[in-house]
């Protein structure tokens, strides 16, 4: 696997083999072009389809958050977003909670995909299915074991020590609680874009030069790994910072009031446009930042693995 | 794990790398046993017990009962129609757009369809359910405009849902499909060109074949995300649709009745079962078509 992960790195480079049959008939040559024109036609039909669906509803939601029936135009969900009670705190404790999760995940994973990497393939294996299980349990089943461990504690815990932990745990201005199961559930895409940015590079050849050079394995993984991995943290980070943002299911039925929560309890309390405005800047926000961003991870020097 | 160094290739199988990777994998397999373990035990075991405060639990098999009997069995096929029909949808969409954004000669536009997928894919059903209502609701842009209701539209129907779903299912496709479909080397496409292939053959005989896996394992992915959707149902106040989802957090709110909280539990067991036979159909599958994988 090593060596072909090389042979891909090391032909970016060289001419692509086709010039080397540059001299053959224009025959061929004309299927070829054709065949592209053809593609490319099917491309632009596909590209304009997923335009229209992916871009008239973010369009009609737009259009619904600035239009007032009786006096039409108006920006007044907009300004609303400044003042309306509730909000701040939520979208505080989604970051922090975002914060917390990324750090997380980063810490057990990143230690993870270089050893898997450098590893046996079972140890591959145990890994992967151990990011895969999440998958296999979905959030509201976890949602529903984790309220039941939640009132065993309470029913077993209170005169116990740990029942002062078991509190903290809960304790709602950062709620250890919805942590853990966030970073769970961010765990199988967290891996898997890692995972994906590991393969591009060949590690173990990395490594060995870097140790050659003097440096110690973490020293090595520290500065030679990671920077090339640079763009797999950036997607990681950016993926889970959308996943807590936009989570709704564990928060709302363990009783938190994090970001999507306040908006779907805003909406159904009557404050409907305010909270539509803010759903929709959060997530063209969310998407400005991570296009910026992956606009700026490229510039700063590419490496040969990224195209 | 001390072997005598016999090997042929020292350099693949060191004895300390293998224990130094093993330690540098134990964190996370520490905190999947505490985080995920614990509460996916935690409701199996309610899945199979009595719940009555204050009273030693007993076993019984009346909450698996329950949970596969009337609404609940409704519910539990809905989303399981709904889930498989819209995954199968998305892999084809999917692949279809990421194959125009990965070809594009626009650099900006696969940074820019990325980006959204990211965040289309992972930011969850409230906004995505919102944007719906406001195109294609009762009182939705499209709807009004182009009169829809009268050609019996409805955004809360089963049809309705699946096109709400493939908003964030095409994104998680085109996320998972299009590392494999920068792996297709030009090499391979340029081969097949010489020895006179067209394009069509090209794609069924090397192309589908080597993306395979990924494809299979996409719809395992999409499957499984659009079976766990509670976030879009819920904020969809008035969708007819019986899903397993909806079901479980009424039953765990607490509304139904006490032990309702244990046969949510078991609705949760039967999801798991579901989601772990989708999973178990994947893993040969992938593994025999596994060796084409770059």
């Amino acid at each position: 696997m090593a060596g072909v992960t090389a042979s891909a790195l090391t032909t970016e480079g060289r001419p692509a083999p086709s010039t080397a049959n540059g001299g053959r008939p224009t025959g061929s040559r004309g299927g070829v072009l054709a065949g592209l024109g053809r593609i490319r036609w099917g491309r632009g039909s596909v590209l304009l389809i997923s335009a229209l669906y992916f871009l008239v509803p973010i369009g009609a939601t737009l259009w619904f958050t600035v239009d007032n029936s009786p006096q039409g135009f108006s920006l007044d969900a907009y300004r609303q977003i400044f003042t309306v009670p509730g909000l701040w705190p939520a979208l505080q404790l989604s970051l922090l909670l975002a914060a917390g999760t990324i750090v997380l995940v980063y810490l057990l994973l990143i230690p993870t995909v270089v050893a898997v990497r450098l590893g046996s393939p079972r140890l591959r294996t145990v890994v992967e299915l151990t990011c895969t299980l999440p998958l296999v349990v979905p959030t509201i089943a976890l949602t529903a074991g984790i309220s039941d461990v939640l009132r065993w504690c309470n029913d077993n815990l209170a005169p116990t020590p740990f029942y002062a932990t078991f509190l903290y745990a809960q304790n709602a201005n950062f709620p250890v609680v919805l942590l853990l199961a966030y970073v769970v559930m961010a765990l199988p895409l967290a891996f898997r874009t890692l995972d994906a940015g590991m393969r591009t590079l060949d590690v173990r050849t990395l490594l060995e030069a870097a140790q050659n050079n003097g440096a110690s394995r973490a020293r090595a993984i520290v500065s030679v790994i990671l920077p090339n991995l640079r763009s797999a943290m950036l997607n990681t980070a950016f993926i889970t910072l959308a996943l807590v943002l936009g989570e709704f299911t564990v928060a709302s039925i363990l009783g938190y009031v994090p970001f999507a929560v306040w908006i779907v309890n805003g909406n159904s309390a009557g404050q409907g446009p305010v909270t539509v405005a803010v759903s929709i800047v959060s997530l063209l926000l969310t998407w400005l930042l991570l296009f910026v961003l992956s606009l700026g991870g490229d510039r700063r020097g590419s490496t040969p693995a990224q195209q | 794990m001390s072997t005598a160094p016999l090997s042929a290739t020292p350099a693949r199988r060191r004895p300390k790398g293998a224990a130094a990777g093993r330690l540098a994998v134990l964190p996370l397999l520490l905190f999947v046993a505490v985080a995920f373990g614990v509460p996916a035990l935690a409701m199996a075991y309610g899945a199979f017990t009595t719940y009555n405060p204050g009273k030693p639990s007993a076993y019984t098999m009346g909450n698996l009962t329950a949970s596969l009997q009337g609404g609940y069995l409704d519910a539990l096929i809905g989303s399981v129609k709904l889930s498989a029909l819209s995954a199968l949808i998305a892999v084809v969409a999917g692949l279809l757009l990421a194959q125009a954004v990965v070809t594009s000669r626009f650099a900006l536009l696969r940074k820019a369809v990325l980006s959204a997928s990211g965040v289309l894919a992972n930011f969850g059903g409230v906004p995505l359910a919102f944007a719906f209502i406001a195109t294609l609701g009762n009182a939705g842009m499209l709807t009004t405009r182009l009169h829809l209701d009268q050609h019996g539209w409805s955004l809360y129907s089963f049809n309705g849902l699946i096109l709400v779903y493939l908003y964030f299912l095409i994104p998680l496709m085109v996320l998972s499909v299009i590392p494999s479909l920068d792996g297709l080397r030009r090499q391979w496409r340029e081969a097949a060109q010489n020895n006179g292939a067209t394009a069509w053959q090209y794609w069924r005989h090397v192309g589908l074949p080597v993306l395979a896996p990924s494809l299979l394992g996409g719809f395992v992915l999409l499957f499984g995300s659009a079976f766990a959707a509670y976030a879009t149902a819920a904020a969809m106040v008035g969708a007819t649709v019986p899903l397993i989802t909806l079901q479980i957090a009424t039953a765990l709110s607490g509304n139904v009745s006490a032990d309702a909280t244990n046969v949510a539990l078991a609705m949760s067991l039967d999801m798991v079962v579901i989601a772990t036979l989708v999973m178990v159909i994947y893993i040969p599958l992938q593994r025999r078509s596994a060796r084409w994988l770059v």
